[in-house]
């Protein structure tokens, strides 16, 4: 009887103790991750302005700069992405890579696809919820939103054209030509990837925006690229 | 089992407390610096990108 009593307890605190952890990891993944990933990707930010600004403008020289952002080693930091649309301060890391490490450091670039400006499809992928959530708001982007790629040479503009929602196993999404595989691109794409519904991993919510102008960094950002639009809640 | 820790614990209940705290704190300290982030990536919620590896030749060197 003793036994049977010490052996229902036992299990009772086990049972407790698993059920504290997995409350913990939901505040770990919901919560804590979000706090480490968005200081992280703000330093990230920080260290690639430095790296592209001004200081540096002289011994660049570059005759093509899309040229040098030909082979971006696995993991690095290669862009800064800005979306008026998510707030005039919004600035992410854009690095090369799309597996979970990468992503939970920024926004990550599918190896293969274009890089920002190249004719062809410059396409990246994002958390939607957790690791700072770069792409929380993807939903609330509209045909015509700016959205600015930072590289050491240019500001690339694209404009969002339109929207899909497709399952994961769609790669057409990321086609040179979005949603044509197989045809010969003219124009500079931009995928952005994350996932749909809110939480789930169940489906993709896409954005394909297309380059409307290119800009030399010398000359820098027109403040009007970076005006939040109209109707921007939060 | 917590009976058997806290009468395993040295010291008068005040010390007893005391160390439980840092217990606790050690605990939360090991999940969220190396137990969590490790079995994260094999959660079913964290997908965000498409699938690749498929036939797509210029996609492959991809991991998903």
């Amino acid at each position: 009887m003793k036994g049977l009593r010490w052996g229902v307890r036992t299990l009772g605190e086990v049972l407790i103790t698993i059920g504290l952890l997995l409350f913990l990891f939901v505040a770990w993944q919901l919560w804590w991750t979000d706090v480490t990933a968005n200081r992280e990707q703000a330093v990230a930010v920080q260290t690639l302005e430095r790296t592209f600004g001004p200081a540096n403008l002289a011994e660049r020289g570059v005759a093509d700069p899309l040229a040098t952002l030909t082979k971006v080693p696995f993991g690095e930091a290669f862009a800064i992405m800005r979306i008026p649309r998510f707030g005039a301060d919004f600035a992410r890391p854009v690095l090369q890579g799309t597996d979970h490490d990468t992503l939970t450091k920024g926004i990550g670039h599918y190896p293969g696809t274009a890089f920002p400006g190249q004719v062809g499809n410059f396409a990246v992928a994002g958390h939607r919820t957790t690791y700072g959530k770069p792409f929380s708001d993807i939903d609330l982007l509209q045909r015509g939103d700016v959205i600015v790629v930072e590289t050491k040479a240019s500001y690339l503009v694209y404009a969002v054209d339109r929207h899909v929602i497709v399952t994961p196993d769609k790669v057409e999404v990321i086609a040179p030509v979005p949603q044509h595989p197989g045809a010969k691109p003219n124009q500079a794409w931009m995928t952005m990837t994350a996932c749909h519904p809110r939480f789930s991993a169940n489906q993709r919510y896409v954005v394909f925006a297309k380059l409307v102008k290119r800009i030399p960094r010398a000359g820098g950002l027109p403040a009007s690229f970076m005006a939040v639009p109209a109707g921007t809640v939060g | 089992m917590y009976g058997a820790l806290w009468r395993l614990l040295p010291g008068p209940w005040p010390v007893k407390v005391l160390l439980s705290l840092v217990l606790v704190v050690a605990v939360v300290a090991v999940c969220f610096l190396w137990l969590f982030p490790a079995i994260a990536q094999y959660m079913p919620f964290n997908g965000n990108s498409v699938q690749t590896g498929l036939p797509f030749p210029a996609f492959t060197t991809h991991a998903t």
